[in-house]
C-alpha cells in the first residue's frame, strides 16, 4: 500500500468523510476558544461546563424541548453558579467549579437513570463520530462557523479582557458582558461538539491546541493560527489512524494533540538550550 | 401503604446483602475522601482530585488486559500523571490548570483508546460511572486496605500536613520536610482515588474529594473540626446515597454527589457565621438598621 | 531550661531541651543560583553575633528573600557555607534555633486556623510525631500571647484582625518556639504606627535576651531607630557593619543604583540667605513630599530642583 491510499483509503467510506468534517469543524472552533481559556486561567471551565451539560440533556428530553437548548442554560447556568457562589463564600473558585459540575453531573445521572433515554450515555459521554449523519454535520457547522466569526472579529476586544480586565473597563469595554459571552460561546461550542467528541474529549480539545500555541508562539496572532493547525492537523491524522488501528476516533484525536503538545514543549526546550549556549 | 408497609420498604435494602456491603463500603470511602478533602480545598488543588481520577484510566485498562491486580494499574498511572504534571509544570510557563487539564485528558483519553482497540472484560460504564452495588470481594478487601492505611497514616499526621499546607517555612523551620509530605500526601490522594472509583466512578470522584470539605470549611474555623465535620458529611451522605440508590436503579454515584451537593448548599446558605443568611444578618447591623 | 544530657536520648522523637549556645549567622562566600540558571547571590560572606538587631537592605530582586531562602534551608548554595550558632543550617533548623516570622502576602488568611493553633505551631519542633501538646507547650503558647498583647485574642480566626495583630500573632509564634535567631521579612508593611512601636520595643527586649534578630526590610526611615547593624545587600554584600558606620548615604547610593530617589535641600533652594547646611532626603518608595519654612506657611520644594538619582 502505497502512501497515498494509506492517506485515502479511509474516504471511500462515507461515514469516514462526515467523520473528518465534523472533527475538522470541532478542533477548529475549539481551538480559538483554548487561546483564549489557556490565557485567562479557565482551562477548567471548558471541563466544568462540558459536565454540566447533562442534566440539561435529560431535562429537554423529558420537556420535548430540543436538546441544544436544554444543555445550553445547564452550561451557562453552571458558569453563573460558580461565579456566584465564588463570590458570596469563601470556598476557593477551583473548588467550587469542582463541587457545581459534579453536583450537575450527579444529578444528569440520577435524572437518566430515572427517566431513561433513548440517548445511549456512553455515546454521550464519549460522542459516536462514525455514527454522525449529514444533517449532524450541518447543524455543527451551523453553530461552529458563527461562533468562530464572532471570536475571530473580537479577538483584540476579548485578549484585553482575558490579559487585563481592569484596564479593559478602564477604557470602557463592558467586561461582564465579554466573560458572560465568551462562557456562552464556550457552552454553544460544547454543545455542538457532543455528538462527535462527547462530553469528556471536548475538554482535552478545550487546552491542547492552546498549549501548542502558547509554547510555540510570542504573540497572540501567531498563537491563533498555530493552534488551529495543530488541532486540524491532529483531527485528519487522528482519524486516518482511528480508521487503521480501527480504534475510537475521538481518544485517538486527542492522543495525537498530545503528541503535538509533547513535541512542542521538546523543541522549545531546545531553542532555549541553544539561546543559552548562544 | 400502612406504616408497617412503610417501614417494610424502608428496610428492604438491608434484606440484599450487596445493598449493606455497598452502604458501609461507601460509607468508609466518603469518610477518607472527606479527610483528605480538607487538605485539597485550602491548597487551590481541587481539580488536582479531578485529573487523578481521570488519570488511572489507562492503568486500569493496562491492567485488565494483563491480568494484574486493579489497584497497582490505577496507583501506578495515578502517580505517573502526577509526575507528569510536575514535570511540565516546572519546565513550561504554562498556567498550573492548563498543565493539569492537559496531562489529565491525554492520559483519559490513551485509556479509551486502549479499551477501543482491544476491547476485553473491562467495562468502561463502570470505571467512569462506578458501581458499587455489584463490587466484588476482592475489590471490598483492596477498598479496605487503602482506606484503613490512609486513615491510620492520616491520623497519624495530619497536623504535619496541616502546618506544610499553611506554612511550608515554619515546616521547615521545625525540621518537616515538606517536599517529602507532599509527595505523602498525593499518594494517599491516587490511593483513595482507586477506592472512589468503585464507588462513584471516575467522573465524579472530584465531588467526593472536594465537596465534604468545602463544606465543612463554611461550618467552621478550626482545622482540627473541619476535618471531623468533612469525615462526617462523607461517610453520611455516600452512606444514604447508596441507600437510595436501591430505590432509583442504579446511579450511586450520582446520588452521592447530588446529596453532598445539596449539603453544601444547605451550608452555604444556614452557616451560622460563614453562610449567607449570616453575612445579610451583619451587614443589616453595620449599615445601622433602625432599632 | 537546662538539659539533663542522659534524659535526652529517653524522651523518644523529641528533642531534648538545648542550651542555646551564642546565637550567630556565618555566611561565607556563598553563591546561590536557581535551576533555571539566573544567579541569585554571588559570592556573599557576612558575620552576625547574639545580642544584635541587624537590617537586611536592598532593591527588590536584589536577593534578599533568596538569602532568607538560604538561611532556612530551602536553597543550598552552589559554593561558599552557611552556619548558625556554629551549625549546619539543617541541624540548626533540627533543633529549634531559627524562628521565621513570613511576610503578610506570604499567609493564607482564610486558613482555618485560630490564633492559638499558629502559635502551637512554633512548638512543633519540641513535640513526638504525633504533636501532642504538651502542659509546657501550653505554657510557652500563652506566655508568647502575653508577651505581644494577644491573650484576648486566641480564639479568633487568624484572618479577623488587623494588619498589626496578624504581624504580633506571628511573632508570637516565633517567641513560643524559642529560637535565638530570629528573621523577620518585611515586618511593618500594613502595620500601624503604635504597633510598629510595640514590635520594636519586643525586638530590643529578645535583643537583651541575646537573641540575633535579622529583618529584612525596604523601610529605610525605621531603621537608624531600631538596628544596630546594617548589611546592604544588592546580588552580593555591599557594605556591612554597625549602622553608624554603614548606613551612609555614599553606600546607599551603591546599594541602591539609581533606584532610590534623593532629594537634597540646600540652603539656596530654600531662604535667600547663604547657608552651608543641608536637607538630605533618600526613599525608595515615592517621592516624598518635603515642606520647608514656618508653620503654616510652608513653601513645597520643588523636586525638580532638587532630586538627582543617586
Amino acid at each position: 500500500m502505497t502512501l497515498v491510499t494509506w492517506l485515502t483509503a479511509p474516504f471511500a467510506f462515507d461515514f469516514m468523510q462526515r467523520a473528518l468534517i465534523v472533527a475538522v469543524l470541532v478542533g477548529a472552533i475549539c481551538a480559538i476558544l483554548s487561546c483564549f481559556l489557556v490565557l485567562k486561567g479557565w482551562s477548567l471551565m471548558g471541563d466544568a461546563v462540558s459536565h454540566a451539560v447533562l442534566p440539561g440533556l435529560v431535562i429537554a428530553q423529558v420537556l420535548n424541548l430540543p436538546l441544544m437548548l436544554g444543555a445550553f442554560a445547564a452550561g451557562l447556568g453552571c458558569a453563573l453558579a460558580t461565579g456566584y457562589l465564588k463570590r458570596n463564600s469563601r470556598v476557593k473558585e477551583d473548588a467550587v467549579l469542582g463541587i457545581v459540575f459534579s453536583g450537575m453531573f450527579g444529578l444528569g445521572l440520577v435524572l437518566f437513570a430515572k427517566v431513561g433515554s433513548d440517548q445511549h450515555l456512553l455515546h454521550i459521554l464519549f460522542g459516536n463520530m462514525l455514527g454522525v449523519r449529514w444533517d449532524d454535520v450541518i447543524g455543527t457547522a451551523a453553530v461552529v462557523v458563527p461562533v468562530g466569526a464572532l471570536v475571530l472579529l473580537k479577538r483584540k476586544d476579548l485578549l484585553l479582557v482575558c490579559f487585563d480586565p481592569a484596564h479593559a473597563r478602564a477604557i470602557g469595554l463592558p467586561v461582564a458582558l465579554y466573560e458572560v459571552g465568551l462562557l456562552a460561546l464556550l457552552a454553544l461550542t460544547i454543545v455542538a461538539s457532543l455528538k462527535a467528541v462527547g462530553v469528556i474529549l471536548v475538554i482535552a480539545m478545550l487546552i491542547a491546541p492552546g498549549a501548542i500555541g502558547f509554547m510555540l508562539s510570542k504573540r497572540f496572532d501567531a498563537m491563533l493560527a498555530i493552534a488551529a493547525c495543530a488541532a486540524i492537523a491532529s483531527s485528519v491524522i487522528g482519524t486516518i489512524l482511528s480508521f487503521h488501528l480501527d480504534g475510537a476516533t475521538g481518544p485517538m484525536i486527542v492522543v495525537v494533540q498530545s503528541v503535538l503538545f509533547a513535541g512542542a514543549v521538546v523543541f522549545a526546550q531546545w531553542k532555549r538550550r541553544r539561546l543559552q549556549a548562544a | 401503604m400502612s406504616p408497617d408497609g412503610w417501614l417494610t420498604l424502608l428496610l428492604e435494602p438491608f434484606s440484599y446483602g450487596y445493598m449493606s456491603k455497598a452502604i458501609w463500603v461507601s460509607a468508609l470511602v466518603g469518610a477518607v475522601c472527606g479527610f483528605l478533602s480538607c487538605y485539597l480545598i485550602l491548597k487551590g488543588w481541587a481539580l488536582m482530585g479531578d485529573a487523578l481520577a481521570h488519570s488511572v484510566v489507562p492503568g486500569v485498562a493496562l491492567a485488565y488486559m494483563l491480568a494484574l491486580p486493579y489497584a497497582l494499574g490505577a496507583f501506578t498511572s495515578g502517580i505517573l500523571a502526577a509526575l507528569a504534571i510536575s514535570l511540565v509544570r516546572r519546565i513550561t510557563l504554562l498556567r498550573e490548570d492548563a498543565v493539569i487539564g492537559l496531562v489529565f485528558t491525554s492520559m483519559f483519553a490513551a485509556g479509551l483508546l486502549i479499551v477501543s482497540i482491544n476491547p476485553t472484560s473491562v467495562n468502561v460504564q463502570s470505571i467512569v460511572l462506578g458501581n458499587v452495588l455489584a463490587i466484588s470481594d476482592e475489590d471490598v478487601v483492596q477498598v479496605i486496605i487503602i482506606a484503613a492505611v490512609s486513615l491510620l497514616i492520616l491520623g497519624l499526621r495530619w497536623k504535619d500536613l496541616m502546618l506544610t499546607f499553611f506554612d511550608e517555612s515554619q515546616a521547615r523551620i521545625v525540621g518537616l520536610n515538606p517536599q517529602r509530605l507532599r509527595i505523602l500526601f498525593f499518594v494517599l490522594l491516587s490511593a483513595c482515588t482507586v477506592a472512589a472509583l468503585q464507588t462513584v466512578g471516575a467522573v465524579l470522584v472530584i465531588a467526593m474529594v472536594v465537596t465534604p470539605g468545602a463544606t465543612a470549611y463554611l461550618l467552621t474555623d478550626r482545622f482540627s473540626r473541619m476535618i471531623w465535620l468533612a469525615m462526617v458529611i462523607g461517610a453520611a451522605t455516600s452512606a444514604v446515597g447508596a441507600y437510595l440508590s436501591f430505590f432509583v436503579d442504579g446511579a450511586t454515584g450520582g446520588l452521592i454527589v447530588v446529596l453532598q451537593t445539596l449539603v453544601f448548599l444547605g451550608a452555604f446558605v444556614f452557616a451560622p457565621k460563614h453562610g449567607r443568611l449570616a453575612a445579610r444578618r451583619a451587614s443589616r447591623v453595620t449599615s445601622g438598621a433602625p432599632a | 531550661m537546662t538539659a539533663s544530657p542522659s534524659a535526652g536520648w529517653l524522651a523518644f522523637g523529641r528533642p531534648a531541651p538545648v542550651a542555646h549556645p551564642a546565637a550567630t549567622i556565618d555566611v561565607a562566600g556563598i553563591t546561590v543560583t536557581y535551576a533555571n540558571g539566573v544567579m541569585a547571590i554571588k559570592d556573599a560572606s557576612f558575620a552576625l553575633g547574639s545580642s544584635t538587631i541587624c537590617a537586611l537592605v536592598g532593591v527588590n530582586g536584589s536577593g534578599k528573600s533568596t538569602l532568607f531562602k538560604t538561611l532556612m534551608g530551602f536553597l543550598t548554595p552552589a559554593t561558599g557555607s552557611v552556619t548558625i550558632s556554629g551549625l549546619a543550617v539543617a541541624d540548626a533548623l533540627k533543633r529549634g534555633i531559627v524562628a521565621y516570622v513570613p511576610q503578610s502576602e506570604d499567609v493564607d488568611w482564610n486558613f482555618p486556623v485560630l490564633v492559638e493553633d499558629v502559635v502551637m505551631m512554633g512548638r512543633y519542633g519540641h513535640m513526638n510525631a504525633l504533636r501532642l501538646a504538651s502542659a509546657a507547650d501550653g505554657l510557652a503558647v500563652d506566655q508568647a500571647l502575653e508577651r505581644v498583647g494577644m491573650a484576648g485574642f486566641r480564639k479568633r480566626q487568624i484572618g479577623e484582625l488587623s494588619g498589626g495583630q496578624k504581624k504580633r500573632v506571628f511573632l508570637a509564634r516565633a517567641l513560643a518556639q524559642g529560637g535565638s535567631v530570629i528573621l523577620l521579612d518585611e515586618p511593618f508593611t500594613g502595620v500601624d504606627v503604635k504597633t510598629e512601636a510595640a514590635i520594636i520595643e519586643l525586638l530590643h527586649s529578645l535583643r537583651r535576651e541575646g537573641c540575633l534578630i535579622f529583618v529584612s526590610t525596604h523601610n529605610l526611615g525605621s531603621i537608624p531607630a531600631f538596628c544596630d547593624h546594617v548589611i546592604l545587600f544588592n546580588r552580593t554584600v555591599i557594605a556591612a557593619g554597625p549602622t553608624q558606620a554603614t548606613f551612609t548615604e555614599a553606600n546607599l547610593a551603591r546599594a541602591f543604583g539609581g533606584v532610590l530617589r534623593h532629594v537634597r535641600l540646600g540652603g539656596a533652594d530654600l531662604h535667600d540667605d547663604a547657608d552651608g547646611r543641608s536637607i538630605t532626603v533618600l526613599t525608595d518608595d515615592e517621592r516624598p513630599l518635603v515642606l520647608y519654612g514656618e508653620q503654616d506657611r510652608e513653601t513645597m520644594v520643588p523636586p525638580g530642583k532638587t532630586e538627582q538619582g543617586a
